[in-house]
């Protein structure tokens, strides 16, 4: 599904080398979780996985159903079947996120030669997985993401990842700015399109997500590079433990 | 929401940097020498066959006229006018007057065609009225070319015809209302305008009557080097209604056009007129070569207790637009309104806004602006909200959004707020936002092309205005907008 070979990456503005070398591959139906100090380069990973032009490339390459996306525009990424849930969703002044989530699903169906949704059938998949969500009528109608309370906005991101259906989810901190209650409906969301065709990256920092979202594989990702890799008990051993000592071996 | 998938798919299908309007028609007409004098306007005046005291007041404006200069104030540039360099009368030869659609000159009515404006009536098929009719007046350079249902309004009593027409027909009402609003006197371009306006509609609505349809105006330019001078007189008798909408284009030309017009609105007690432009002149090509100068005056007057005058506007095209839609607020508890997108791509530079002048007790006033300001353009509101001494409880509330594409572009805001009366409340709102790298990357990231995610944000941040349009012209003005702004990216 996912491979990620050597790359390494800088900041396009000013050249400061983020990711150096990091190797990571998820096969589909897996769950990965990567995990890492602040400054480890884990949101950036997420970014270039997504099409960012704040970054460059400098060396080694994502294959993503093993072609190469490097050159591929964010909109083509997507539609091939690539989201990215946001740590801070974006707000889009005066359009009803009924309207954005319309506009999406409909780009991607278009830019893989699908009909768009008919009203009624767009309707029905929106009724189905809002209530999944908790999503209310009203929350739909209003503007996205603007005053949206942090749960919500999560809970936003899930479902338009729940809507596109998409075939590589990477979840960057979605545990951000979320209190238990909303914490498990976000994690449920995402538990329900775990299936054998999807891979997930959990992009995260702290080990509580991981209660919800067990994952198959757990990597620590230090100074732009992947410097553990082990299973779900991994997670455990670095909450009791902290990052200090892989903070020190990347050096 | 289908407005938007609409959009896109309008703006894809067709190519950057191609003003779809910008095609010429080739038809023989009739103009007057070029150059501006009295003679000139006695040609105009012989031409419509105008009663003496109009000509009369041509001349008066003419020589009044002459003794002014042209406004520098607004945040434009251009090089200087001359008037003696323009054709100031053009006529399709055939189109002297036609009584039906069937003299209209094929070509003509083909030009309509192409740019979808219905002159047709639609045929009422076995009892099913036609969902969204709207009657049109055509003007096509110097002379109304056709207007539609002339004969259904009548049933109700509503005049809609040329304002030449109503010169002859309604001679009392014209004399009565005309320059009553905008005086001759009023600005350089209004006392142009009055001495060589050429047509322009004219409806007056009776007391009580809520006017059956839509009515609009269609002004084409066509002719090369020729001004279009048009003369708008709207009239709200006692507790009538009516909502109008005008829509503008020309071919695309080297040259720089002129285009000054003056609009009266009358409102009479309890009377409400909506007045909605969708402008797309042509703008002029990215390198700012060519495009309409669009210096125009419209004036509303709630005359009447009570009445209500609304202004909404989607200003698109026009290498310059020097406008300001503005409301006096006359009769005791009436009320002005005024809606505004104005969007600047390329190298056009806009000066627009309103001014509501309170005079009557209890009158209130809504400006909402919405400019975008894309590629290298200047997008300036301008506006005025005075409130007269005896204007007691006077409200108004402004709220001006400035939205910039890209580096090389600019919005500017002007308010200027005048208050007499210790009574009054205004209320002024500004903002300006960029449609920022995140916004981008988050639509795309969801799948939306550059492009599209563009039309989207446009779409969000005009959604306050885009709802004050009827709806048969809100798609239309959503779409327009989208192609104003194509090429705005990347």
């Amino acid at each position: 599904m996912l491979e990620i070979k050597n790359l390494h990456a800088r900041i396009a503005e000013d050249g400061t080398e983020i990711l150096r070398g990091v190797d990571l591959t998820v096969k589909p139906g897996e769950v990965h979780a990567i995990m890492g100090p602040n400054g480890s380069g884990k949101s950036t990973l997420s970014y270039i996985l997504a099409g960012k032009e704040d970054y460059e490339v400098t060396e080694g390459d994502i294959l993503f159903n093993g072609e190469s996306i490097l050159e591929m525009a964010p909109e083509e990424r997507a539609s091939a079947g690539v989201f990215l849930a946001f740590q801070y969703p974006i707000e889009i002044p005066g359009v009803a996120t009924m309207t954005f989530l319309k506009s999406a699903m409909n780009a991607q169906r278009k830019a893989r030669g699908e009909e768009e949704l008919s009203t009624p059938e767009f309707m029905r998949r929106v009724k189905d997985k809002a209530g999944e969500l908790q999503v209310t009528m009203d929350m739909l109608k209003r503007p996205l993401n603007v005053g949206f309370s942090g749960g919500e906005k999560k809970r936003a991101e899930i479902l338009q990842m729940a809507l596109l259906e998409p075939s590589l989810c990477v979840l960057d901190e979605t545990d951000s700015g979320l209190d238990i209650d909303a914490l498990r409906v976000v994690a449920e969301g995402v538990n329900k399109l775990r299936s054998p065709e999807r891979s997930t990256v959990v992009i995260t920092h702290y080990q509580r997500l991981l209660d919800h979202i067990v994952p198959d594989v757990v990597h620590v990702l230090s100074k732009g590079r992947i410097v553990k890799t082990g299973g779900k008990e991994l997670a455990l051993e670095l909450e009791k433990n902290g990052y200090a000592e892989f903070v020190g071996a990347a050096a | 929401m289908p407005a938007v998938q609409e959009t896109i798919d309008r703006v894809r299908s067709i190519d950057v940097d191609q003003y779809k309007y910008g095609f010429f028609t080739d038809i023989e007409s009739d103009k007057a020498p070029k150059g501006l004098n009295e003679d000139i306007i006695r040609f105009i005046s012989a031409k419509k066959e105008e009663p003496e005291w109009m000509l009369e007041w041509r001349l008066d404006a003419y020589r009044r006229w002459l003794t002014m200069t042209e406004p520098t104030w607004a945040r434009v540039e251009y090089p200087p006018i001359d008037f003696n360099d323009i054709y100031y009368y053009s006529a399709p030869k055939t189109a002297a007057g036609p009584k039906s659609l069937d003299e209209v000159d094929p070509e003509l009515l083909a030009t309509y065609e192409k740019l979808g404006i219905p002159l047709r009536e639609q045929e009422i098929l076995a009892g099913v009225e036609p969902k969204n009719r709207v009657a049109v007046d055509a003007v096509f350079d110097s002379v109304s070319v056709v207007t539609t249902f002339k004969e259904e309004l009548k049933k109700a009593g509503v005049i809609f015809c040329s304002i030449s027409e109503a010169m002859r027909e309604h001679p009392e009402l014209v004399r009565k209302y005309l320059g009553t609003v905008v005086p001759v006197t009023d600005n350089f371009y209004a006392t142009l305008n009055s001495a060589v306006f050429t047509d322009g509609s004219f409806v007056y609505v009776p007391e009580g009557v809520r006017c059956p349809m839509e009515l609009s105006t269609y002004f084409r330019i066509n002719e090369q080097n020729t001004g279009q001078f048009e003369r708008t007189l709207i009239i709200a008798d006692k507790g009538a209604y009516v909502s109008y909408l005008e829509g503008c284009t020309a071919p695309q030309r080297d040259e720089n056009q002129l285009h000054a017009a003056v609009v009266e609105l009358i409102a009479l007690d309890d009377a409400e007129i909506k007045y909605s432009t969708v402008q797309n002149w042509y703008p002029g090509d990215s390198e700012g070569k060519g495009g309409i100068y669009n210096f125009v005056t419209k004036r509303g007057d709630c005359r009447g207790k009570n009445s209500k005058i609304s202004w909404t506007q989607v200003e698109t095209g026009s290498a310059i637009t020097w406008k300001y839609p503005s409301c006096i607020l006359r009769g005791d508890n009436s009320r002005g309104e005024f809606y505004s997108i104005a969007v600047s791509n390329g190298c056009q530079q806009i000066d627009s806004g309103t001014k509501m002048m309170h005079l009557g007790k209890n009158t209130s006033s809504r400006i909402i602006s919405k400019g975008i300001s894309a590629g290298r353009s200047q997008n300036t509101y301008r506006g005025l909200v005075s409130a007269h001494r005896k204007a007691s409880n006077a409200r108004n509330f402004t709220q001006c959004d400035s939205l910039l594409i890209g580096q090389d572009c600019g919005a500017h805001t002007v308010p200027y707020i005048e208050s007499k009366n210790a009574t009054a409340v205004f209320e002024h709102e500004a903002t300006t936002s960029k449609i920022s790298d995140d916004q981008m990357f988050y639509c795309q990231q969801r799948g939306l092309s550059g492009e599209e995610a563009v039309a989207l944000i446009v779409n969000g941040f005009v959604k306050d205005v885009i709802q004050q349009l009827p709806m048969e012209f809100a798609v239309e003005a959503q779409k327009l907008i989208s192609i104003s702004l194509e090429g705005s990216v990347g």
